[in-house]
């Protein structure tokens, strides 16, 4: 299972935990046919808490994996200024991790134990970090086709059923659209620039958009988990109206840039309204949630060896805060 | 290891507003629980005053007893200026 930036859906031989439709409590459902928020101590449906809990630890695990791929370019960033920008979008990142870790514990988890399940694999990360960043134009492509899926995900989750998650969203929400327009910015100019340059931004939005448009999850009808998630007001809009909205979005866009977006299928299509394009390859998603992918065991490996790498930290931090306590204590008696 | 205990964070956006919940965070102490509030909730100058109250501190009315533990204001319709007949031509009032 993977909860991609928001959404939650699985590879087909895997299992979910499949939502018991049991008893909702009367309160719950007249909530939900009101239109109203979900709050941490109303009483929930154990179903519902779970895939809650799931789904918004899975899009906590996916901001702070999402740290790797554009870290790996802090150092070589090709001016202050893009460093100075990159910098500050991958501490919004690890912001975007603990505001969601944060509204995940409103439901009764804690987030060391969601950090060990992230650790040990039980509990999973948006596939798309599992894709390398071989050049600097691929943290443009970052921005711009990535974080630009993540909105098209993330805006209607700002309307979540259930508070604390709508209202860490509006946060995020608020936050991404300065990650996405950097992120554009930075093709921008590479597109402006050398044949080379040019060629370089290129050759990463052509590796980064079939991806991007994989990270909506599956097609409608091989989607089992969403009409559920949508009975609950915890999704919007199926996965293919928000891929068609995020290509709508991005077709020209992409015009702007001079650049091609690596689908001959790509055109208006009058009649429907929207830019009709290429089938995706499923295939290749279900084989990067499985593990498979070109960065899976890098990313992991790094995630961990940087929580045991920390554990110091923490733990001075518990002795100093435990000292001062002691010291407050001993002045007071 | 021991978790560091959860504080609940308020913000006060400008002067002359009152601070707002914005979220929750871990820290091992008071002292860094407002540096990581500040770094958490104020990376874009959204305050000029910081909360940190520690989560377990904090007493909450029961949503399931809601109904009841309001019910008393429900019928007091009089506190509001809208009870009340203002005869027509009546102004300032």
């Amino acid at each position: 299972m993977v909860g991609v930036y928001g959404n939650d859906f699985t590879a087909p031989d895997e299992t979910a935990p499949r939502p018991a439709t049991g008893d909702e409590p009367e309160t719950f459902r007249a909530l939900l046919e009101g239109e109203g928020r979900v709050e941490p101590r109303d009483d929930l449906p154990d179903a519902y808490r779970r895939t809650l809990v799931r789904q918004i630890a899975q899009h906590a695990h996916s901001e702070i994996i999402g740290m790797q791929p554009e870290g790996n370019w802090i150092s070589r960033a090709p001016s202050l200024r893009r460093k100075a920008i990159l910098m500050a979008k991958v501490q919004d990142e690890a912001g975007h991790g603990l505001y969601l870790y944060a509204a995940a514990e409103t439901l009764g988890v804690d987030r060391a134990d969601l950090l060990d399940q992230l650790h040990s694999g039980r509990q999973k990360y948006s596939s798309i970090f599992n894709y390398p960043t071989l050049t600097w134009a691929d943290v443009g492509a970052i921005g711009w086709l990535v974080d630009g899926a993540a909105i098209v995900n993330q805006v209607p989750l700002c309307r979540c059923s259930y508070g604390p998650y709508a209202r860490a969203m509006i946060r995020v929400c608020k936050e991404e659209s300065f990650h996405q327009r950097q992120g554009f910015e930075i093709l921008h100019t590479l597109s402006h620039g050398t044949p080379a340059q040019k060629a370089m931004a290129q050759d990463a939005v052509d590796r980064y958009w079939w991806p991007s448009l994989m990270m909506f999850g599956p097609p409608d009808d091989d989607s089992p988990n969403s009409a559920q998630s949508m009975a609950w007001g915890i999704k919007r809009f199926s996965n293919d109206d928000l891929r068609q909205r995020f290509v709508d979005m991005t077709v020209p866009q992409a015009e702007a840039l001079g650049l091609t977006l690596p689908d001959p299928e790509i055109r208006w299509n009058d009649e429907r309204g929207h830019y009709d394009f290429g089938e995706v390859d499923f295939t290749e998603l279900f084989e990067v949630i499985k593990g498979n992918g070109p960065c899976n065991a890098e990313r992991m490996a790094h995630r961990v060896r940087a929580h045991e790498d920390g554990a110091w930290v923490r733990e001075a931090a518990n002795a100093y805060a435990d000292k001062q306590a002691a010291r407050a204590g001993a002045d007071v008696a | 290891m021991r978790d560091w205990p959860l504080w609940e964070v308020f913000v006060r956006s400008r002067r002359g507003l009152s601070h707002v919940h914005v979220g929750s965070l871990h820290a091992p102490d008071a002292e860094m629980a407002l540096r990581n509030a500040r770094d958490l909730y104020t990376r874009r100058q959204e305050g000029v005053s910081l909360w940190v109250v520690p989560a377990a501190e904090i007493v909450a009315s029961s949503p399931d007893e809601a109904d009841a533990f309001f019910d008393p204001a429900a019928d007091k319709i009089y506190r509001h200026p809208t009870f009340y007949d203002v005869p027509e031509g009546v102004e300032h009032l």
